[in-house]
């Protein structure tokens, strides 16, 4: 450190006196602006201690005159968009189903809500679009395991599918060859019945041998012709759709193994008008029933 | 330092009193500092042919702003009856029996592109006609200083007051200008907010506090701009702010009329003692009369100038000099520099109005009216867009169909409901279903309510198409009571197929 001086290429200009490798730094004063925008954050900042939250404390913090919250205006928020969706929900909430559908505003207003719900709750299974994957229905088309009317897609909503809820859609389909009720030929000649069910070609002796085991077994549930009944969830064979599969080692596992699929019961979760709505989104999006 | 002008072309320096521009210049040229000082400009009244023309000017453009927004126009249903409405918060645009939206602002586009290419043509024929005449800036700046003229007199008189220290009269004359000057800039302001709300709903929600919050903010930042723009700052916007002088010199040549000091017949300029003879010299008396009038602080004598706005105001200052004197007019007057070089020459003066720049800005100025008018003519009242669900693409019924989801949005910007019937035209047998209808059928209507964007959902199942390929070129036709349109779309066969 040296004392501070003044260069030739500085004029009047002082230096800090700080030297590096010859380097020298100006000891200019702070622009009078810059110093007044400084005093006026200074000033500021005090008004802000006093007027807003600000300092932490052991058990809380200094609430501020102004009483500013960020948890309060979200509640408030949240509490004007509830009041403010409140007069087309009580509507939903007297509205039957059909009512719902045939009323265009109401429809509209139940379609926004379905779409944003499904995204939420269902997607995660029946995929955004609600075309489902392998083991997850596909919601788009026209085949409905437990029925696609409108009221069989609301129950199901409600209720679930083997959720535990008391009133939950259920059925079970036997492990035909993990429980060993039929040897590992029967299944493998089933597989080609129910493939021949389908109009595909099919090994001839093997449809003939299964065929009174179908009787014995199968009937009960998916019919005589295969057609299934939707009152006990079970599918139609003779159509494209195979919930997990067409291929005959799919089929096969699946006679097996007796998969059921979950859905849970979403009457808990949701309240009541926006299961509707949600029902009149799925049926809108739906082909048939 | 920022030098504004041709410096050669510039008369004597010391040479009869200085224009304001001037001193200013020679001050800043002897190292006054960082930022030119504004040399205050005390415009002196002045009678005439092109004054009288401004004053009819003012009248009229102002009276076009001020009643416009409060022309009422019959429309039907909730529509506001106002015959211009800039509706921002509904997003519409109505001018008498038009309604635009935000789809459609290239209409807005052409209108600019219309006055910029009319400015175009205006100023290589005339100059700066619109900066002298018809501009904002100057026509409130033209008002504001005649306010100033009620309170604080004339030049002379203002010079005086300024001068003069502090005292009562000056006091309440300054005030009482600055007081009238912020009630015409509040008026400005006030009257802005009424093209973008029905008038006399926001006249007295505004008095109420009841008019939303952009209302007064406009109305206090048209207030503000309004009073500093016209009351103090004047000729800085246009000579510092504004674009358009310095475009201005791409645009006008040597036929382009100006208001020009006529130089072949007023120099060589000099002081006049009556019944003198005006043999061997020029008919510019220096009485500096052009100088004093002008708005600017400019001397018209160095030439074109970029602060000059062609006002014509030192033209008619001049002519009454001459008058008083007893010489002709039109020592200072709209001429080409071309025709005063011709004359200086002692050959006869040309005026090309007809050059190629000219037919050129005329040409596209017709063709993009041409244009506008034949897109306003054939502008339809309903748009029908069709949009198809990407997710599913497709769906596969369980006897092998297919179907695939569209969104129809039929905008329908006339001023009655309309009914919408749509059908589907592709491979045949084709279903249509709409969410709200019972069945599928081959038609799906839907009612369309005016001024709004209908998002009809239609449901389309084909049978099963073998050897058509995955994406079969289809077609929606929707009959409207303007017609039937006709927008082209997709069906995608296959719902394993990547679009």
């Amino acid at each position: 450190m040296s004392a501070p001086d003044t260069h030739k290429d500085t004029g009047p200009v002082p230096t800090t006196g700080h030297e590096w490798d010859g380097i020298r730094e100006l000891d200019n004063p702070l622009p009078r602006w810059w110093l007044w925008i400084f005093y006026a954050s200074v000033v500021f900042a005090i008004g802000y201690w006093i007027l807003m939250p600000a300092w932490p404390g052991l058990t809380g913090y200094t609430r501020g005159m102004l009483g500013k919250s960020d948890r309060a205006e979200l509640v408030q928020d949240l509490a004007r968009l509830k009041a403010l969706r409140g007069q087309q929900n009580a509507r939903l909430t007297n509205a039957s189903l059909q009512e719902i559908e045939s009323d265009p505003e109401l429809q509209a207003h139940a379609l926004a809500v379905g779409q944003s719900v499904f995204g939420d709750n269902c997607a995660t299974c029946h995929g955004v679009g609600g075309t489902g994957g392998k083991g997850y229905a596909n919601l788009r088309d026209d085949v409905w395991l437990w029925g696609g009317t409108l009221e069989d897609i609301h129950r199901t909503l409600q209720y679930g599918i083997r959720s535990g809820h008391p009133q939950a859609r259920f059925s079970k389909m036997p492990a035909f060859g993990k429980d060993q009720i039929l040897t590992p030929g029967q299944v493998g000649d089933l597989t080609e019945y129910v493939v021949a069910l389908s109009g595909r070609p099919a090994n001839a002796a093997a449809v003939q041998r299964a065929a009174p085991v179908y009787a014995a077994n199968c009937v009960s549930c998916h019919g005589p012709e295969g057609r299934g009944d939707p009152l006990q969830g079970a599918p139609n064979l003779t159509d494209r759709e195979w919930l997990y599969g067409s291929t005959r080692a799919d089929i096969q596992a699946q006679i097996h193994n007796g998969r059921g699929g979950v859905m849970p019961a979403w009457s808990g979760r949701l309240d009541p008008e926006t299961v509707k709505a949600l029902a009149v989104y799925v049926h809108a999006n739906a082909a048939g029933q | 330092m920022t030098v504004v002008i041709d410096r050669t072309r510039a008369g004597p320096p010391e040479a009869g009193p200085a224009s304001a521009a001037e001193k200013a210049r020679r001050r800043g040229d002897s190292g006054g500092g960082l930022y030119k000082p504004r040399t205050p400009i005390y415009p002196k009244q002045v009678h005439g042919r092109w004054r009288n023309i401004k004053w009819a000017l003012m009248a009229v453009t102002l009276a076009i702003y001020y009643i416009t927004p409060w022309i009422r126009w019959e429309r039907p249903g909730a529509l506001p009856d106002q015959a211009i409405l800039v509706d921002f918060a509904g997003r519409r645009f109505y001018i008498f029996d038009l309604q635009f939206w935000p789809q459609e602002v290239y209409f807005i586009t052409g209108l600019l592109v219309m006055a910029a290419l009319a400015l175009f043509l205006a100023s290589s024929l005339f100059g700066r006609l619109w900066c002298g005449y018809a501009c904002p800036q100057t026509i409130w700046t033209d008002l504001f200083i005649q306010v100033e003229r009620m309170f604080e007199g004339d030049r002379n008189a203002r010079m005086r007051l300024d001068a003069a220290p502090w005292s009562l009269d000056k006091a309440w004359r300054k005030a009482g200008k600055h007081l009238v000057w912020l009630g015409i800039a509040f008026g400005t302001g006030g009257a802005w907010i009424f093209y973008f709300h029905d008038a006399p709903t926001v006249l007295v929600q505004f008095w109420t506090g009841q008019a939303p919050a952009t209302a007064y903010v406009f109305c206090a930042l048209l207030t503000f701009t309004t009073y500093v723009f016209a009351g103090t700052m004047r000729e800085q916007v246009c000579t510092y702010m504004c674009p358009w002088p310095r475009i201005q010199g791409a645009l006008i040549d040597q036929d382009s009329l100006q208001v020009t000091y006529r130089i072949d017949r007023g120099e060589p300029r000099g002081a006049h003692k009556k019944g003198a003879t005006w043999e061997g010299r020029g008919g510019c008396i220096d009485c500096g009369q052009c100088v004093v009038v002008c708005p600017m602080g400019i001397d018209i004598r160095n030439g074109a100038q970029l602060e000059c706005i062609n006002c014509g105001l030192c033209a008619d200052a001049c002519d009454e000099m001459m008058d008083r004197i007893d010489r002709p007019h039109g020592l200072i007057g709209y001429d080409t520099d071309k025709a005063v070089a011709a004359r200086a020459a002692g050959q006869p003066a040309v005026y090309r109005l007809v050059r190629p720049r000219t037919l050129v800005y005329a040409g596209a100025l017709v063709l993009v009216s041409g244009l506008m008018l034949w897109g306003l003519a054939h502008r339809q009242a309903f748009d029908v867009h069709v949009l198809r669900d990407r997710n599913p693409i497709a769906v596969r019924l369980h006897d092998g169909s297919v179907r695939n989801g569209y969104t129809l949005k039929i905008a329908n910007r006339s001023f009655a409901d309309a009914d919408a019937r749509i059908r589907f035209s592709g491979p045949a047998g084709a279903l249509l279903k709409t969410p709200a209808a019972p069945a599928a059928t081959d038609e799906v209507s839907a009612r369309i309510e005016t001024n709004t964007v209908r998002a009809v959902r239609v449901f389309v199942t084909l049978p099963e198409q073998p050897g058509a390929g995955t994406s079969l070129p289809v077609a929606f036709t929707v009959t409207l009571p303007e017609g039937v349109m006709t927008v082209k779309s997709t069906f995608i066969t296959d719902p394993g197929a990547r679009p």
